[in-house]
């Protein structure tokens, strides 16, 4: 099965990756070979078979409810692109 | 004090022995490691950063532990550590240009465990971009090289960690293996790669690509150093859910009691019937399976594990599908690379991810979403996961008959520098480690001979989850029988 371009499109808007026309073109062809090869998985029958996420069998670890100091702002911020006072620095959301 | 025996770099046994009986001192061993990498790491490209000041600094207090009477189990030892897990002050690339002037103000759980124990980190290794691939050719700033053969590659995603043990630059080092990254790396830098049970390490500050499936493990030349290796580092934290509060064994408890007893299977899906087995790797494989059980282990040829061959779409459905959540974080906002001269906040977010990650990144995101979207979740995810709890049965049933499973590590011995240019052709690498980490099993590359332009070839042995222990002990009589552990390449 092909994906289109549009398709193409559409993934890189809900995962924002930002493309030119021959980039998209480039990933319409590796995904769609990728895809092809995956889907032998639909032969196997898991009637009645319950999923696993993962291989530990943990569930529902959770921590005690105990305040502790949290980072300070400075450590928070370092890494920042654009710092401005406390704050992230993003370009208007809303215009 | 004379310098370092030249063997001392080879070996956590003799390079720890030496700093006990006073032949080097730590300083002196790091700078012999470090000397090491000036002289050949124009040619490997092992490492993204060598932090030698911070290392010269930890090797005098390492000597300053000695004297005093402090010292740990790896205290002066030179160890290199995969650049997808973080080092306080110094940078953390991921192989990316996403993070290349990133500074962590942690250490992970693993990396401050590395120091208490006295190791002294000399640098950060080469590593496929978010640890995505199976070759190293896909780090955003340069290819490593096979020290066995330059023109070849090491293997990946921890193709930097595997090369820098195998050229002698370090004694040890610590990968990150989601699908066979630490293992196939191993196999193809002929030394010992060791993934732990899920759950065994825990991931604080291991830098997420698919969270059910990656686990942080030892390389090492020897299955010895290797199990004190994950001494160090394993162990609970309440730092990460999926890291196992179980009281933590001995790994090194049961090395010599040879493999009389043990029940190995060699399941057919990963020899005759495997695709694109090398007949050099069948035969070095083949071979060591006699050695097994000449030492006294049963080898049952007849055993079957059927969907064996499911395990790589399920893997490039689970692991793309949680690394396009997980990497949602990189929108140029709180950290890493960041567009800022775009049209508006959007532009700026897409054009962040545009320049900032490569091709395969952006292939297994953009895969992941697709998997995960209305209309495909229940065909592609779901039923992913299902075939996941198959997967995990199959080896269920077996290890209800057998100690441990031997394989083959890779298909084929490493192949040269730009060879595989089909992403696809690229991932069947890891067709016979992929299922180990579907079920979250134990596993170990080790050397079992050579094939093609003498270059290595690794054997693996998978162990039920949570016994590391015999995983460790079938392990090491293979290797105390043979010497291919004890070869290196020529730089």
């Amino acid at each position: 099965m092909d994906l289109t371009l549009q398709e193409v499109r559409h993934i890189a808007i809900l995962t924002r990756i930002g493309m030119t026309d021959e980039d998209a073109r480039r990933f319409q062809r590796d995904l769609s070979s990728i895809l092809d090869h995956i889907r032998v998985l639909q032969e196997v029958d898991t009637e009645g078979v319950p999923p696993t996420a993962n291989g530990a069998d943990l569930l529902n670890v959770t921590d005690a409810d105990s305040p502790r100091p949290s980072r300070s702002r400075d450590e928070v911020l370092a890494n920042a692109p654009v710092r401005e006072d406390d704050f992230f620095r993003v370009r208007a959301v809303i215009e | 004090m004379p310098p370092p025996a030249a063997g001392s770099l080879l070996s956590l046994a003799d390079a720890a022995a030496g700093l006990r009986d006073g032949r080097h001192s730590s300083q002196q061993l790091v700078r012999a490691a470090l000397d090491r990498i000036a002289a050949v790491d124009e040619r490997v490209r092992a490492f993204v950063t060598v932090t030698e000041e911070q290392a010269l600094a930890a090797a005098a207090d390492a000597d300053a532990a000695i004297a005093d009477g402090r010292a740990g189990p790896l205290t002066g030892v030179p160890v290199a550590v995969k650049d997808v897990i973080t080092t306080q002050g110094v940078r953390t690339t991921c192989g990316s240009r996403m993070l290349e002037r990133y500074i962590p103000v942690d250490d992970a759980f693993v990396t401050a465990r590395l120091k208490e124990a006295g190791a002294v980190i000399v640098g950060k290794t080469n590593m496929d971009e978010f640890a995505m691939g199976s070759s190293t050719e896909h780090s955003a700033f340069f290819p490593t090289h096979n020290p066995w053969a330059l023109d070849r590659v090491p293997g990946g995603s921890s193709g930097g960690s595997a090369a820098a043990v195998a050229a002698g630059e370090a004694v040890l080092s610590i990968g990150s293996d989601t699908g066979g990254s630490i293992r196939q790396p191993a196999a193809f830098c002929g030394v010992v790669g060791m993934k732990p049970t899920y759950g065994r390490v825990s991931r604080y500050g291991l830098v997420a690509f698919a969270s059910s499936l990656d686990q942080i493990g030892p390389f090492a030349h020897s299955v010895q150093d290797a199990a004190a290796l994950l001494q160090v580092i394993a162990g609970h934290d309440p730092c990460d859910s999926t890291s196992a509060d179980l009281p933590l064994p001995d790994f090194a408890a049961e090395l010599n009691r040879g493999l009389k007893g043990l029940r190995i299977a060699a399941p057919r899906e990963y020899f005759a019937e495997a695709e694109r087995m090398e007949p050099e790797v069948a035969a070095a494989v083949d071979e060591a399976i006699g050695v097994l059980e000449s030492l006294g282990a049963t080898v049952d040829r007849s055993v079957s594990l059927p969907l064996s061959k499911k395990a790589l779409p399920v893997y490039y459905i689970i692991a793309p599908s949680e690394a396009s959540a997980n990497l949602a974080r990189y929108d140029g906002v709180k950290y890493g690379y960041s567009y800022t001269d775009g049209a508006s906040m959007w532009d700026n977010m897409e054009k962040t991810r545009q320049f900032g990650f490569g091709d395969e990144v952006k292939r297994r995101i953009m895969l992941g979403a697709y998997a995960l979207s209305a209309g495909y979740y229940d065909a592609y995810y779901l039923q992913a996961q299902k075939v996941r709890t198959l997967i995990r049965r199959e080896f269920a049933d077996l290890f209800s008959r057998y100690h441990l499973i031997v394989t083959p590590t890779a298909p084929t011995v490493a192949f040269p520098i730009g060879a595989v240019s089909d992403p696809y052709e690229m991932y069947l690498n890891d067709i016979f480690t992929l299922p180990v980490n579907i079920a979250g099993l134990p596993a170990i590359s080790l050397p079992c001979g050579f094939g093609r332009a003498g270059l290595p070839v690794g054997l693996q042995l998978i162990a039920d989850s949570w016994d590391e222990v015999t995983l460790f002990r079938g392990a090491h009589a293979y290797e105390a029988a043979t010497d291919w552990h004890t070869r290196h390449p020529h730089l």
